[in-house]
């Protein structure tokens, strides 16, 4: 049971929650946006969302660039 | 005297715009940032690196949100559907922020726009209800074409990204600026003070850099050479030069001279 995350496979987290998922990931706190399965979700549905096996998940933050 | 420069409908006073990329350190690029007196700092959208300390520094812990216009990029991206993608990401990342800087590449050698996918993007972004800033070619006509669709400034690179070549093309440059109803910023190839300060010469109504100060030996040094030319260009071309001759004109009265 896992999700690709950034092009990485990562173990479902428990919750099976986008929130779960950047706990899991040890992001919490950073400022971020999520792509789930090529639909962005808002912060505020992070919680609300259950991700499930095979799902594909993007997690991005900005940094330096021209 | 109030001269300021206006893009999406919010005045800012400083006609430098500046990058994040290439710093030494977030502290180098805060500091470099304050000394180029810049309102409007670019930033690049990037996947996070998984499995990273939870407290490692953020780029926006040093160039904050609450002191800086944000300009999230599309860097990187070589296809329309990537660079809207990636605004719409740096949208939710920035609570609904609506200003981009958008940018289609067409190969990693010369990072030379790809104005056909660029003018895709753009239509599509305009729609969406983004301000675009798109960076595009020199060319008179594309840049025309890319503020009829609406985008809020349109950047004609003065020489490839990263290459600190100066202004290439500038007769163009002036075309372009002729042309616009919108803010003409030059983005990428600026090398040096000088550079900054022929654009603003022109006409242009800011540059924006990142490569040119990150780069310098000293680069808090250089934000603040380039925070002088940008405003000794934007006199000159407020002032108006004077005329070209080819030979001399006395200065001193020819009058009285002893003899």
């Amino acid at each position: 049971m896992s999700l690709m995350v950034n092009g990485r496979t990562e173990p479902l987290p428990q919750p099976a929650t986008l929130d779960g998922l950047v706990d899991a990931l040890n992001l919490t706190g950073q400022r971020l946006a999520i792509e789930h399965n090529g639909q962005i979700v808002p912060r505020s549905l992070w919680a609300a969302t259950v991700v499930v096996a095979d799902d594909c998940i993007e997690i991005v933050k900005a940094i330096g660039g021209g | 005297m109030s001269d300021v420069l206006t893009i999406a409908g919010k005045p800012y006073s400083s006609r430098l715009l500046v990058g994040s990329g290439k710093y030494a350190s977030f502290a180098q690029n805060a500091e470099a940032a304050e000394a180029s007196g810049a309102e409007i700092v670019t930033v690049a959208i990037r996947r996070v690196n998984l499995g990273q300390d939870a407290n490692a520094p953020n780029l926006l812990d040093f160039i904050r949100p609450d002191r800086y216009t944000l300009l999230p990029n599309t860097a990187g991206c070589y296809t329309a559907d990537d660079a809207v993608r990636t605004c719409r990401l740096a949208r939710e990342l920035l609570d609904g922020h609506r200003l981009v800087k958008l940018e289609v590449l067409g190969d990693p050698k010369t990072l030379y726009p790809d104005i056909t996918a660029t003018l895709e993007a753009a239509k599509t972004l305009v729609r969406e209800g983004f301000e675009v800033m798109v960076y595009c070619t020199d060319d008179p006509i594309q840049c025309k074409r890319l503020e009829e669709i609406g985008c809020v400034a349109v950047m004609p690179l003065a020489a490839p990204i990263g290459s600190g070549l100066g202004i290439q093309n500038r007769y163009n440059i002036l075309t372009i600026v002729e042309n616009a109803t919108v803010p003409i910023i030059v983005d990428a190839g600026v090398g040096t003070a000088s550079d900054a300060a022929i654009a603003m010469e022109l006409g242009c109504d800011g540059v924006l850099m990142n490569t040119a100060i990150a780069e310098a030996k000293n680069p808090v040094l250089m934000a603040s050479a380039m925070r002088h030319a940008i405003i000794a260009g934007r006199e000159a071309y407020l002032a108006g030069r004077m005329p070209m001759r080819r030979y001399a004109s006395a200065s001193s009265p020819l009058q009285g001279v002893i003899g």
